[in-house]
């Protein structure tokens, strides 16, 4: 195993070759805001929260995909690092339908939570008001696109764990959404084996269980992580 | 094939060179004007009048000033000797006759002027400025060769680059000789093109744990920028120029397949690469072992939907492997993990289209020619409220004023340039105090514009920068693929507070808020077109803020 030597925030730290500076990070106890990361499936680099400034480059680079260099100097909470996280934020409740106090998420929000992380109190922008579905044609599930932030988690974890790949991207720009089939509406959906990882995937109240109330929807990102660990080491860890 | 067939094929070529020869464009711009009647009734006048010995129709491809097409070109040979000279030699002869926007019943008349008679189609003047600051090395044959028979492009010394490299030249050699020219990507950023090939030749490719050596080639022909249309020209004019620069790149990197990626909106640069790819391979020159030598390259074409995005090459490249075109982060760059997983090589159309004169003409031609850091030449699309709209080729440093003033004629009506804006969506407004400053990649860049793939469009004192801000802005909303927060959403909000600006209903703090999500979209977007977005923002905030003002206050 070969081992790198850096500094997160003047800390020094070693880390696995492999690892990306958001793994070495996690070890280390240091704490950089994610939100289309998830454990055990493969990272995009979409949501841009993650971003860190790295001494000689005026480049800001994303943590989950970065991987550590040799004396690499990393800086994940700069002043213009918060101020540029917190516009991401704000940018995310202006374009969905984030009305908290009416959703089956609130308290148990990863959108909600990182709102609050960032001392979010109003938002600046102008709301977009889009014309979103719901779609609650599923036996067992339901997805509201009003609350979707695209992080696209719900498209890896069904295509890379489930195998499924039920869900996928359509439509671009502003006009971006997640569809399941070939846009099909989901409870018509073939592929879809109601396995229910997709709900443990979303960060939001866009995927819920049918019949949850307000402030019900629980996600079990555990059974993720058993999954993933299963089927990587062969360990099946409750 | 071998070298005396390929000189024998040139030979015959311009052995049956008719006295005279008419050049009816069929580029894009001149079809849509109705070329192809024009052509086909100047055809028939040369029947009609038995002169089908002495004179020759040719469908040719972009004569460069559009916007007066279709246009003709009667150059009389004289001897038979092929007229057409290449790069600094190749001045209008003094028996060329351009005659511009010319009516199928115009073909009568031309044939007559051909006798030594009187004609009133409407003439050009090749003294022009617009004409003689041009110098054409990647449209060198444009205008001239047929674009839809290879023997006209080997008659213009066409794959003799491609045998002397594969015969008597060692991959590294040519990258050297890439190097040497001081060649930059004409795609946009100006990544010095030697540089790229050296690193994908050196690549080894670890995809699947594959240990075969498996390389790409890619030629990126999507060309998105509103009002760009240079690289559909050099397809449409002169493919094979672009195969074979291709072809070079694969045998010096070690690929034996390219890709040439292409927009479904460009019909006739399709059809007639898929002629030229055909007609290369029916003489050996594309395929199995070309010019008899080890070396195999195929390359086949890609059609894109028409997504600006899927220009950026990660995008690009998903596309080609059958998924949706979104970006992803680089690191690992294309040179590393391409195509597939394996190392592949990414160039602009008319970034291939310098390779074969450079390997003709020597590294040190081209070196001397443009500046010290921008060598060579570089194709514009002229365009917007100027008199002159067209293609241009000029060489690096040459001023805007020249090209925008001599060149272009200044605005129609009198009229006064107020600016120029330069590299599309990713660049910026340049205004008319600083036009002495020369067309290179710093320069431009220093004036808080690119070079971009070379969309120029002028502008008038009617134009408000405001709206053209927004325009852009428009366009890269419209384009953002979605993926990434910062581009999706930022490009909607700072269209809505341009909007607001123009329509007089903004606030000291909507200027403010816009500058500061200018500052965030730039850095935190995923790929270029979000990085680059807020660029026409920039530069009319720096250049014309007072138009801002006004709107506000
Ligand atoms: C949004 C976006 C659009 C682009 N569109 C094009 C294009 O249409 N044609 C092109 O050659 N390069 C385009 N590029 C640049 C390519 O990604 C790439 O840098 C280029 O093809 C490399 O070739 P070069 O080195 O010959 O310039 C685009 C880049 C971005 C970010
Ligand atoms: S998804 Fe999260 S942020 Fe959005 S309304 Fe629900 S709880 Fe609030
Ligand atoms: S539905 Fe949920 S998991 Fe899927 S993209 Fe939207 S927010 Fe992400
Ligand atoms: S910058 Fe825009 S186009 Fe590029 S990845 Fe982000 S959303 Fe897509
Ligand atoms: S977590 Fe890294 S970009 Fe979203
Ligand atoms: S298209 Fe005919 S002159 Fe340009």
């Amino acid at each position: 195993m070969v081992v790198k030597t850096l500094t997160i925030n003047e800390q020094l730290i070693s880390a696995r070759e492999e690892e990306t500076i958001l793994q070495a990070a996690q070890d280390a106890g240091i704490h950089i805001p994610t939100l289309c990361h998830l454990e055990g499936v493969g990272d995009v680099g979409a949501c841009r929260l993650c971003l860190v400034e790295i001494a000689g480059s005026n480049k800001l680079q994303p943590a989950c995909v970065t991987k550590v260099t040799e004396g690499m100097e990393v800086e994940t909470n700069s002043d213009r690092l918060q101020k540029y996280r917190r516009t991401i934020i704000e940018m995310l409740f202006a374009e969905g339908n984030h009305i908290c106090s009416v959703c089956v998420a609130n308290d148990n929000c990863e959108l909600q939570d990182l709102a609050i992380e960032m001392g979010m109190d109003h938002v600046r922008l102008d709301y977009h008001f889009p014309d979103r579905k719901v779609d609650i044609s599923h036996h067992r599930f339901g997805v509201d696109h009003n609350r979707c932030v695209l992080c696209t988690r719900c498209v890896r974890v069904c295509g890379e764990i489930e195998g499924a790949h039920t869900w996928d991207m359509a439509g671009r720009g502003t006009n971006s959404h997640v569809i399941t089939d070939l846009n099909q509406p989901w409870g018509t959906s073939d592929t879809c084996t109601s396995c229910g990882k997709c709900i443990n995937a979303c960060p939001t109240g866009a995927l819920f269980d049918k019949g949850s109330s307000v402030g019900e929807m629980k996600h079990n990102r555990a059974k993720l992580d058993f999954l993933v660990t299963a089927r990587e080491k062969q360990q099946w860890l409750v | 094939m071998d070298l005396p067939e390929l000189i024998e094929i040139a030979q015959k070529e311009r052995a049956s060179e008719k006295l005279v020869q008419i050049r009816c464009c069929v580029a894009a711009g001149c079809l849509s004007a109705n070329s192809q009647v024009v052509k086909q009734r100047l055809e028939e006048a040369v029947t009609a009048d038995n002169l089908t010995e002495k004179v020759e129709v040719r469908g040719v491809g972009c004569m460069r000033l559009c916007c007066q097409g279709p246009l003709v070109q009667v150059e009389k040979l004289g001897t038979g000797d092929w007229a057409m000279g290449t790069g600094e030699d190749s001045k209008q002869s003094p028996h060329s006759k351009l005659y511009e926007k010319v009516t199928p019943d115009d073909a009568p008349s031309i044939i007559t002027a051909i006798n030594g008679g009187e004609t009133t189609v409407q003439q050009g003047d090749l003294t022009h400025p617009f004409f003689t600051s041009q110098m054409p090395i990647v449209l060198e044959n444009s205008g001239k060769v047929d674009p839809e028979r290879i023997q006209s492009y080997i008659a213009a010394n066409g794959y003799q680059a491609l045998y002397h490299v594969l015969r008597e030249m060692t991959p590294s050699e040519v990258v050297d000789a890439i190097s040497r020219s001081g060649l930059r990507g004409r795609g946009g950023a100006g990544y010095p093109t030697g540089l790229k090939w050296a690193t994908v030749a050196k690549a080894k490719s670890d995809a699947y744990n594959d240990r075969s050596d498996r390389k790409f080639v890619i030629c990126n022909a999507d060309e998105g920028d509103p009002g760009a249309f240079m690289d559909r020209s050099v397809l449409e004019s002169d493919p094979h120029r672009v195969l074979e620069g291709m072809a070079i790149a694969g045998y010096s990197i070690g690929a034996n397949q390219g890709y040439i990626y292409i927009r479904a909106e460009y019909p006739i640069a399709i059809n007639r690469l898929q002629i030229a790819i055909r007609q290369a391979q029916r003489l050996g020159i594309l395929g199995t072992q070309i010019f008899d030598s080890h070396f195999d390259f195929k390359i086949d074409i890609r059609i894109g939907a028409g997504a600006y995005v899927c220009g950026e090459e990660t995008a690009l490249m998903a596309s080609i492997e059958g998924k949706r075109g979104t970006p992803h982060p680089r690191p690992p760059y294309p040179a590393e993990s391409g195509l597939w997983g394996y190392p592949t090589l990414i160039n602009n159309v008319e970034t291939y289209a310098n390779v074969a004169p450079i390997i003709r003409k020597g590294a040190e031609w081209f070196a001397n020619i443009g500046t010290q850091k921008s060598k060579g030449t570089k194709v514009f699309a002229l365009a917007g409220k100027i008199r002159n709209t067209g293609l241009i080729e000029v060489p690096m440093g040459t001023s805007l004023r020249q090209i925008v003033e001599a060149m272009g004629g200044g605005v129609p009506d009198g009229g006064v340039v107020k600016a120029v804006q330069t590299g599309g969506p990713s660049g910026g407004c340049i205004p008319a105090a600083a036009f002495d400053s020369p067309v290179d990649y710093e320069s431009l860049t220093q004036l808080g514009s690119m070079m971009g793939s070379g969309g120029m469009i002028v502008m008038d004192e009617t134009t408000n920068m405001v709206d053209v801000a927004r325009f852009f802005m428009e366009f890269c909303m419209d384009e953002s693929c979605g993926k990434c927060i910062p581009c999706r959403v930022g490009t909607v909000q700072l269209y809505k507070l341009l909007t607001k600006i123009s329509e007089g209903k903004a606030s000291f703090a909507d200027l403010e808020l816009l500058e500061e999500l200018c500052d965030m979209v730039k850095h935190t977007s995923l790929c270029g077109l979000g990085q680059s977005a807020p660029n026409p923002v920039f530069s009319t905030l720096h250049y014309f803020r007072d138009e801002y003002l006004a709107l506000i206050s």
